[in-house]
């Protein structure tokens, strides 16, 4: 297991933002009938998410976070010395979005940016390869952003997937602060399970042609293209429900972290039936693990802070906290990260 | 791993299906109970009793119980 421990670093806020647009599981025209739509309402938890208008990326989304949680530090742009953006919804396939992130937000030339492609493990990861950065002191504040327009990635024609999907950006500013106790964080990865999440043509190894623009009968409510995210749901399932309590308890195990002592366990938003079968396996109370997949669904590497936005924002704010994320996904990748935080400053939902 | 105590497993996931209609034999995806949804808590079900984890191929391939259990079987 790849256990990292990072120290001199810690989150100063976190912010996120959505799209105003909602779309409901109980209008959606997916559905046989009433059954089948309650059926699925039920079993994932997931009754609505936001939908990002033509025009909108993942990188506005997360735009709009950054620059309302920099105003809320009172931050000055000149100081941020990186950023790093992780999404598989980037603006281009070049330049990295990172890039056009530094100039939108008006940041300083001397400033590390880059993206990173990972889906539901994005806000795990992205969080050691930023903190790794800080923890020797070089620099001394960065900005994470996080998100990704997962209703493109899922066909309007996929009945089992698209009413589980929503889109959302987070930016999360961290610093240098020597004698911080920083992240305990566990990262792991499983590419046999490559084809369980994935979008089949559009890169270099099946490049668009024609055909990948055809609707394709999958069988079972799944109609999409080649250019669609095509989705095993009880593969992941079963990688899921096996690999995420391992993981928990695996960095619990190593860095001797007490399970009854966290405050908050904000994992990864995929849906309810997955979600309480990991929470059941770990034993943790129901009212330590939030929930934002109802309103939100299933917002990939935005899912972590977007929850702890949405749910705990008071919390956050008012009194330090001991939380352990969990994230697992596409990739197969997947990871938990164990941190205090004291009082953190925590802008409310900005919606765009 | 005992194929009786696999069954008896494997029918507790069903809440309206009468348990004698489960046998080694069933073609379980005929069942009019059968669901995704119930896939999803066969999958939990032989991870948390058998530690095996079982893939959307494995359950799509299965035809009878019988199947299922030598699958988990191999594996545990």
């Amino acid at each position: 297991m790849a256990f990292l421990k990072i120290d001199n670093v810690s989150i100063c806020g976190i912010a996120a933002c959505v799209p105003k647009n909602v779309e409901r599981n109980s209008e959606s025209p997916l559905f046989a009938d009433e059954k089948e739509r309650q059926n699925l309402i039920e079993s994932t938890g997931i009754e609505e998410k936001r939908v990002a208008p033509e025009g909108c990326c993942s990188s506005d989304l997360c735009y709009s976070a950054a620059d309302k949680l920099v105003a809320d530090l009172q931050w000055s742009k000149d100081e941020i010395d990186a950023l790093v953006f992780v999404s598989q919804t980037p603006d281009y396939i070049l330049p990295a979005t990172a890039c056009i992130l530094q100039n939108r937000l008006g940041l300083k030339k001397d400033c590390l940016a880059f993206d990173i492609s990972l889906g539901c493990s994005g806000w795990v990861y992205g969080m050691s390869v930023i903190s790794s950065l800080l923890s020797n002191g070089g620099i001394k504040k960065t900005l994470l952003l996080c998100g990704d327009l997962t209703t493109r990635q899922n066909c309007y024609r996929d009945k089992t997937s698209y009413p589980l999907f929503g889109d959302a950006g987070t930016a999360t500013a961290l610093q240098y602060e020597e004698g911080a106790d920083g992240f305990r964080i566990h990262l792991a990865t499983d590419g046999a399970g490559a084809d369980t999440i994935i979008i089949p043509d559009g890169g270099y190894r099946n490049p668009t042609t024609v055909e990948s623009l055809k609707f394709e009968d999958l069988g079972s409510g799944k109609i999409m293209t080649r250019l669609h995210s095509r989705l095993d749901g009880m593969s992941v399932f079963s990688f899921a429900i096996s690999k995420a309590p391992k993981s928990v308890k695996g960095l619990c195990e190593h860095f001797g972290i007490d399970i009854n002592e966290i405050d908050c366990f904000p994992f990864h938003q995929a849906n309810m039936f997955l979600n309480e079968t990991v929470r059941k396996k770990l034993k943790i109370d129901a009212e330590k693990m939030p929930y934002c997949m109802k309103e939100f669904g299933n917002t990939s590497c935005a899912s972590l802070p977007l929850t702890l936005v949405v749910t705990r924002r008071e919390e956050l704010q008012s009194k330090p906290m001991k939380v352990l994320g969990c994230a697992f996904g596409v990739g197969l990748s997947w990871g938990s990260i164990y941190f205090k935080t004291e009082k953190i400053v925590v802008p409310e939902l900005i919606e765009i | 791993m005992d194929i009786k105590d696999f069954i008896a497993n494997f029918a507790e996931q069903f809440e309206e299906t009468d348990v004698n209609d489960i046998q080694a034999t069933t073609v379980f995806k005929d069942l009019d109970e059968w669901s995704s949804l119930l896939a999803l808590s066969v999958i939990a079900m032989v991870d948390e009793e058998y530690d095996v984890a079982l893939k959307g191929d494995d359950i799509r391939s299965a035809q009878t119980v019988e199947d299922l259990y030598k699958l988990v079987k191999e594996r545990a």
